[in-house]
């Protein structure tokens, strides 16, 4: 019994020393000090899907600022476990940082239990657009079934057998939107053909997310799209197989297999970003809800330059766009 | 639903299955082995972790498949030899011990990944190889004999491994290890250096099912790739009664019912996916249930050796 | 002298676990005092760090317990997992079920409910154990499997939160709890919340169960020689069966903390691995209630530092994990050396005893 009583009394003395440690300066804002925006995400900040579209506008919009002396980034990324992100985003807050942004719609009952306790810090997250009532909680999320209808068009018109795979991870938020998006554009050329959906039930299980790709692929789909950091797995089994198209969305996947990427929507969240920092200035840290759109300029269409696209093709899919952005086409989310 | 399941779909799910039974073959056989012999080593799913990630960077690098294949097996034998000095020399409780070396592969996996690596990358895998005439067989040549490399030698690997353990002095050894060790150690045989051997052919075994995986099923090295499989491989020793056929039957079992799930899905059948991702675990639980009273296992299992006690 | 050694055993085992962790960092060109460096801050650095360790350690702590009756009991517990999600969702049932009643009895309720379905989960491979000689490793393992499955399938169904199908989101995660059921917060602006205290209580209550009851005595005496118990009319079987079961109820009690005291409501991730590393605190708390009260919080704290290090100086905390792994290895493979010893030592004198019977 002395020896675990030793042990206890060591483990004691060593708390107290501890409580005598560092302890960080949450002080208050001078003008010199520049802004501070944290970001959860659920996936590498280089997924090329999700995570990637808001980490480029981050630093778009820090560029723009002009640099790290105005605007302080840190991020922590690969946080696909939300008891893990919970932590992070109540770290960031706890730091005294101005901005902190759940970005993944599992963030959102994190958010919820974090934002009370800190009535000064600006929190945002998406995709989603519920702010739970709070004052100092913005939701975004992007019209993401807007580009899934063009995207649908574009398949409808390319596939030769006439069977269309889409390989989802869970069915929220915009994965969900953009895929409704999507069938309904595949409908709009061919009511009739015949679209496969598969939901893997995880965000950042690539694994599932090829062997439900292999398996649309074996039952004869030449086109695939799909939704979340999860989709480089569909791409390389796509890319494997050869002669199988696909149709990106969150950014521009090109460059993940240039012979078979026919086009991808991009999310650009920079104006949702300066949006939250000049709001800022005049006391505002939340209640409102953000939207992308092909309208507003947060949506766009990258058509992969390297893969050779008809001419009646596009022009079928510009068309659609012009009819989005136009209110001739509705796309129901 | 009876016009969905055409011949076409059917060869489209067995297909699959015999394809996603391929890493559970070789890990359980290899943990039969080793159970066989005495040792118990639950750290199989960290092993195949670690031996995933080992092939995958090889052949991202490298670009060669095969120099991958071999690298998971290294790790295998490696992890393997860790496993049988703690459990085999220094004689520590072998449930724990497997659990910290499932912990060790997993950490370090996703470490070196981070690190090394960085974000989801796929490589093109094994590409799967036609035996000419068997393979224009009608519905079973598509089936069985137009899989990549990998998947045939897990299948062969069973036939193998019956004939080793059954037929040759080897196996006769191992297997009295692992019953009677004492009565083996009286008559010569080295208790603890059939069980190092035992316990490394099992986890390089395991370390080919990692790398299997990474090279020849998904064809990407991600996080917890594994996501249990492990655990399950060690379950299918278990529920194959420690025999090579019995383990066959179990992971096509397993992997049938996997691949007709996720086929159900992409035909539109609705079954709600969380209940059809659960069937494989039910199945085996229900299998598991049934089996219990009928099947002993070696009577050495988990129990250390030493001489001049027992 | 031996004894000092058994306690400090587990110490060294870490010291030696972070000495390779800095060797494995300068392979990763990393500077090992400043990740270090980061992890103690994480864990002390400031007094959120500060409740965040503790906020990790209760579940630990309680899991940990459960781990310490089983195998003080020679039952292997891995289904810790498993167990502590049944908990949980038992934890939220009676949570979303009992709004009309006053707080602290929902939280009762809560708890009885919660240490009640870990109990059946732990007690279902303890049967199976005792009485159909199934391997507790295996059963313990499947179980956590379904459970997982289980529920995934109820947030996703049958508990999913109403506010998440009105917005269409149908993110997998239950409604969440009103706020009466909440634990109350010791400590404002963080998550440290009143379950520590609990935990620390069953420590003690746990701590007396052992080693000053009759029950207690027999579960000890089970776990060090099943021969000799079962010569003195012991009956193994149920002791063992019903050591499983109690150290399922603890790990449910996790669950049930992690419900309550933290998320506040269900959902996907909650164990966060605490069926796992709970392991590794009772092994480093030298299987005594007691010392576990340290050695989770130790445990705590090295887990909040990983995130902390890999937030400051972009370690992933994946190493923490790799090092938790070669603790438990280091740990085990010393430890048992000298529990062999006192093993023979008890069969030697349980011999001596029945020769010097007629």
């Amino acid at each position: 019994m002395k020896i675990r009583m030793l042990f206890v009394l060591v483990m004691v003395l060593a708390l107290l020393a501890a409580c005598g440690g560092t302890a960080t300066t949450t002080g208050g804002q001078s003008s010199a000090k520049p802004l501070r925006i944290a970001v959860v995400m659920p996936s590498a900040t280089t997924d090329l899907a999700f995570s990637q579209s808001m980490w480029s506008a981050l630093k778009a919009v820090q560029a723009e600022l002009g640099g790290e002396s105005a605007l302080e980034l840190q991020y922590s990324e690969n946080m696909f476990k939300v008891p893990d992100a919970a932590a992070a985003l109540r770290d960031y807050a706890s730091k005294g940082f101005d901005i902190v942004i759940g970005h993944g719609s599992q963030y959102g009952s994190s958010i919820q239990e974090i934002a009370p306790d800190f009535p000064k810090t600006t929190f945002a997250w998406g995709t989603d657009v519920n702010t739970f009532g709070l004052p100092n909680v913005y939701a975004y999320t992007a019209a993401a079934q807007e580009g899934g209808y063009v995207n649908g068009v574009l398949a409808a018109r390319l596939t030769k057998s006439k069977l269309i795979g889409v390989t989802g991870p869970v069915e929220v938020g915009d994965a969900k939107t953009y895929i409704d998006g999507f069938v309904q554009g595949v409908a709009s050329v061919d009511p009739g053909m015949r679209v496969g959906k598969t939901w893997t039930g995880s965000f950042s299980d690539v694994a599932l997310m090829t062997e439900a790709a292999k398996t649309h692929i074996a039952a004869g789909a030449d086109a695939l799209t799909g939704s979340s950091q999860s989709v480089v797995g569909s791409i390389g089994a796509a890319k494997e197989k050869g002669d199988v198209l696909w149709f990106g969305t969150q950014s521009d996947q090109a460059s993940l297999a240039p012979n078979i990427v026919v086009a991808s929507q991009v999310y650009d969240w920079s104006s949702i970003l300066k949006q939250m920092i000049e709001n800022r200035k005049n006391v505002q840290h939340g209640g409102d809800t953000f939207v992308l759109q092909l309208k507003n300029g947060g949506l766009k269409i990258a058509f992969n330059r390297t893969y050779p696209l008809p001419d009646d093709v596009k022009k079928a899919a510009e068309a659609a766009i012009e009819g989005i952005k136009n209110g001739s086409i509705v796309v129901e989310p | 639903m009876s016009e969905i399941i055409t011949s076409a779909v059917l060869i489209g799910i067995l297909t699959s299955a015999i394809r996603l039974a391929t890493p559970y073959l070789y890990a359980a056989i290899g943990e039969a082995i080793s159970e066989i012999s005495g040792v118990v080593n639950l750290g199989v799913d960290g092993i195949m972790l670690l031996s995933a990630y080992g092939a995958f960077f090889v052949a991202l690098n490298t670009g060669n498949l095969w120099l991958g294949l071999l690298t998971g097996a290294l790790v295998g034998v490696a992890m393997g030899l860790l496993m049988a000095f703690i459990s085999v020399t220094l004689k520590a409780e072998q449930g724990i011990s497997g659990i910290g070396l499932y912990m060790f592969g997993l950490g370090l996996s996703s470490l070196l990944f981070k690190t090394t690596i960085g974000t989801v990358k796929t490589v093109v895998g094994f590409q799967p190889v036609r035996i000419p005439l068997l393979s224009d067989l009608p519905f079973l040549g598509e089936v069985l004999f137009d899989q990549s490399l990998p998947v045939y030698s897990a299948f062969l690997l069973v036939p193998l491994a019956w004939f080793i353990l059954e037929k040759t002095t080897w196996g006769l050894r191992l297997k009295a290890v692992g019953q009677t060790p004492a009565a083996a150690d009286s008559l010569g045989v080295s208790v603890d250096r059939v069980r190092y051997l035992a316990v490394c052919v099992g986890s390089m075994l395991a370390g080919l099912a990692g790398a299997s995986l990474s090279l020849a099923l998904v064809n990407l090295f991600q996080e917890n790739l594994t996501a249990g499989q492990g655990f399950i491989a060690v379950a299918l020793v278990y529920f194959g009664g420690w025999r090579p056929l019995g383990i066959l039957l179990g992971a096509l079992l397993f992997s049938t019912v996997n691949a007709f799930q996720l086929w159900m899905q992409v035909l539109g059948v609705a079954i709600p996916s969380d209940v059809a991702v659960m069937l494989p675990y039910l199945l085996t639980i229900v299998v598991l249930a049934f089996t219990v009273s009928r099947v002993r296992g070696p009577a050495a299992l988990n129990k250390p050796f030493e001489r001049g006690e027992h | 002298m031996s004894r000092l050694v058994d306690a400090l055993l587990p110490v060294f085992a870490t010291l030696a676990a972070l000495l390779i962790g800095a060797v494995m960092l300068l392979f990763l060109q990393v500077n090992p005092i400043q990740a270090y460096a980061a992890l103690w801050n994480g864990a002390f650095g400031s007094v959120n760090a500060f409740a965040e360790t503790l906020v990790k350690a209760t579940p630990l702590l309680l899991v940990a317990l459960g781990i310490c009756i089983s195998f003080r009991g020679d039952v292997i517990n891995i289904g810790g997992e498993g167990q502590m999600i049944v908990g949980a969702i038992l934890a939220t049932w009676v949570g979303l079920t009992f709004t009309e009643s006053p707080g602290w009895l929902v939280i009762t309720l809560a708890m009885l409910g919660g240490f009640l379905g870990g109990a059946i989960w732990g007690g279902i491979p303890g049967l199976l154990k005792a009485y159909f000689n199934v391997n507790e490793i295996l059963s313990t393992v499947m179980m956590n499997a379904i459970a997982l499955q289980l529920m995934n399938l109820l947030v996703r169904g049958p508990l999913i939160d109403p506010a998440g199908v009105a917005a269409k989101t149908y993110l997998p995660q239950s409604e969440r709890l009103p706020q009466q059921v909440w634990l109350g917060r010791l400590v404002p602006q963080t998550l440290l919340h009143s379950g520590v205290i609990i935990a620390v209580l069953l420590a003690v209550m746990v701590y007396v169960f052992l080693w000053r009851t009759t029950i207690g005595y027999r579960i000890r005496a089970v776990g060090l020689n099943p021969d000799a118990s079962r010569y003195a009319g012991i009956p193994v079987p149920f002791y063992q069966a019903l050591s499983l079961t109690l150290a399922g109820g603890f790990a449910g009690l996790a669950g049930v903390i992690e419900v309550i005291g933290v998320q506040h409501r269900l959902l996907e991730g909650i164990t966060s691995g605490y069926g796992f590393s709970g392991i590794v605190a009772a092994l480093f708390g030298g299987l005594h209630p007691l010392g576990l009260i340290p050695a989770s919080w130790l445990f705590g704290s090295l887990l909040v530092g990983a995130d902390m290090m890999q937030r400051a100086v972009q370690v992933p905390s994946a190493l923490i994990d790799t090092l938790l792994g070669l603790v438990v290895l280091l740990v085990v493979g010393s430890q048992m050396w000298s529990r062999r010893l006192a093993t023979r030592r008890v069969i030697a004198l349980a011999r001596k005893n029945a020769e010097a019977q007629p």
